[in-house]
């Protein structure tokens, strides 16, 4: 179970507060999506979460321990730019080497294809990079996936492909997912449960509310 | 008032400074844009969109080369003739505060714009003045630093860049994404009010349901050339030509949500005959001979022999 109790944060001591009393949790296998305007500091929660910021109050545990520090996080977070996750001088094979190196099926899934490994990342376009991102964050010792605005820069087709892919691994493995957008038809999609973060509540999506009028 | 047909570009890249090698980015290419439209260029990334944008702007690398028709206003569009008209005669509608100069106060890169097109300081002080009334920026946000602008201040920021420039063609590459749904809609807009007041538009995007908010007619783009031009309509009334263009509407999150496998062919590589052969559901050996030739069918223009 991954646990956020009461978190509070912000980035000085003078400036108002990002995030103030916010409490969730995640159980192996959960898919939750988060909903919210910009400004509501979605991406300030899902650093929290991965423990890349440390709250000012309250604390963040896996299965009642705090996030190791040293050792592979469990708790992975991807972003919508590729770009900054990865190492440029790096070859695409030597990226997907790094750490724990993802299964061979999860490759061919993401449709990463055997040709990409020996390019650097400035070959390869914003989508296939981003499937280089994500398959590495697929291996078994990813137990909680933090996906902010994971697809929000890809095509619909490759949007489509890759929430495929990585619905079928988390189910398979018992991964946590949460998922961060600003689409809410691609959450309605997605997650079960969806937490708007103005309320503290899991709730469904409210697409009225949500959707611009077309 | 533009006119592109036949557009090939080509990539030289050198290997280690032995081996040479062309890659083939832009393959074939068509597309007119009329005053007061709004053409949207959709097409996932690598597909040549941006390049396309690249080209009208005179910046691309320069181990490019380019062959084909670019006419705008009825003249050749030489590379001369782009550095000439851009920011001028063309214009960008940047795709974040990242273009900006960082260090200046937007009013006075705004205003400097303006002093570009040929206006005076005086008169482009006021018109930067009333741009940004027109877009509800306060007076104060002139004197800010790109970096104090929120998600929707710098859209509006971003389109007074090219609204001051008089253009008769603006560009915006990219304008929304990860952005919340009201500064979307308030973002395309504006472009929309552009075409409105007799200019040209090309919004280049990745996001179809995006383009359908406001283009008259969208263009798509797969692996460096257009596979179809189609009203805006085609879409929702299933009027769609091209077997891509149908598999991008299914794979929306509204409708199936359903992938079509494979990937976009690379550069190096690219399929004989008929570029998308290698993942078309229609696929025939007659695909595989020569490349399709852009066709009109139905008001609207498909790559395709089985359309
Ligand atoms: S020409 Fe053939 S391969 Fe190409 S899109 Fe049409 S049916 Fe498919």
């Amino acid at each position: 179970m991954l646990n956020a109790e009461n978190l509070w944060f912000r980035y000085g001591t003078h400036l108002p507060w990002t995030i103030q009393e916010k409490s969730m949790a995640v159980a192996p296998g959960d898919v939750i999506g988060i909903m919210a305007p910009s400004g509501f500091g979605k991406t300030t929660l899902a650093k929290l979460l991965a423990g890349y910021l440390n709250p000012a109050k309250g604390n963040v545990t896996l299965d009642d321990k705090p996030l190791p520090k040293r050792s592979y996080n469990p708790v992975q977070l991807v972003f919508q730019n590729p770009e900054l996750a990865i190492n440029p001088r790096w070859r695409i094979d030597r990226i997907l080497r790094e750490g724990h190196p993802p299964l061979l099926r999860h490759l061919d899934a993401l449709g990463i294809s055997s040709s990409w490994l020996t390019r650097y990342p400035h070959e390869l376009s914003g989508g296939e990079l981003q499937r280089v991102a994500i398959a590495r964050v697929l291996n078994p010792q990813t137990r909680y996936l933090i996906a902010d605005e994971m697809t929000a820069m890809l095509d619909a087709n490759t949007q489509a492909l890759i929430w495929q892919v990585v619905l079928n691994i988390a189910r398979q493995q018992q991964m946590g997912l949460i998922i961060i957008s600003h689409d809410a038809r691609l959450l309605n999609r997605l997650c079960p449960k969806c937490l708007d973060l103005t309320h503290t509540h899991p709730s469904e999506p409210n697409l009225d509310e949500m959707l611009p009028t077309y | 008032m533009l006119s592109i047909s036949n557009l090939s570009i080509t990539f030289t890249q050198y290997n280690q400074g032995l081996r040479r090698k062309h890659l083939h980015v832009i393959t074939d290419l068509s597309l007119d844009v009329q005053a007061g439209e709004v053409v949207a260029v959709v097409g996932s990334s690598g597909s040549g969109k941006s390049l396309l944008a690249h080209t009208l702007l005179g910046i691309l690398p320069t181990n490019a080369e380019y062959t084909g028709t670019l006419l705008f206003q009825g003249q050749p569009l030489t590379q001369k003739r782009c550095e000439r008209l851009r920011g001028r005669a063309i214009a960008l509608v940047p795709q974040s505060v990242a273009y900006l100069d960082p260090l200046m106060k937007v009013g006075h890169q705004v205003q400097r714009v303006a002093q570009l097109n040929g206006v005076s300081p005086a008169a482009a002080r006021t018109l930067t003045h009333q741009t940004f009334q027109r877009y509800d920026l306060a007076t104060n946000t002139q004197r800010r630093y790109p970096f104090q602008l929120s998600g929707g201040m710098a859209r509006r920021v971003l389109v007074s860049t090219a609204v001051v420039t008089q253009a008769d063609l603006v560009i915006a590459d990219e304008p929304t994404p990860g952005l919340h749904p009201d500064v979307v809609r308030e973002a395309l807009t504006h472009l929309r009010e552009l075409a409105e007041a007799g200019r040209g538009v090309i919004l280049i995007t990745h996001d179809i349901e995006a383009a359908l908010q406001i283009a008259d007619r969208i263009a798509v783009f797969y692996a460096g050339t257009t596979v179809e031009i189609a009203a805006a309509q085609d879409f929702s009334t299933g009027r769609l030509r091209h077997p891509y263009t149908q598999a991008l509407w299914r794979s929306l999150p509204k409708n199936d949500f359903i992938p079509l496998p494979g990937n976009q062919p690379n550069p190096e590589q690219l399929p004989e005959g008929c570029l998308f052969s290698d993942r078309c559901p229609w696929v025939t050996p007659e695909c595989t001979a020569n490349r399709p030739a852009l066709r009109q069918i139905n008001n609207g223009w498909v790559r395709c022999i089985h359309a």
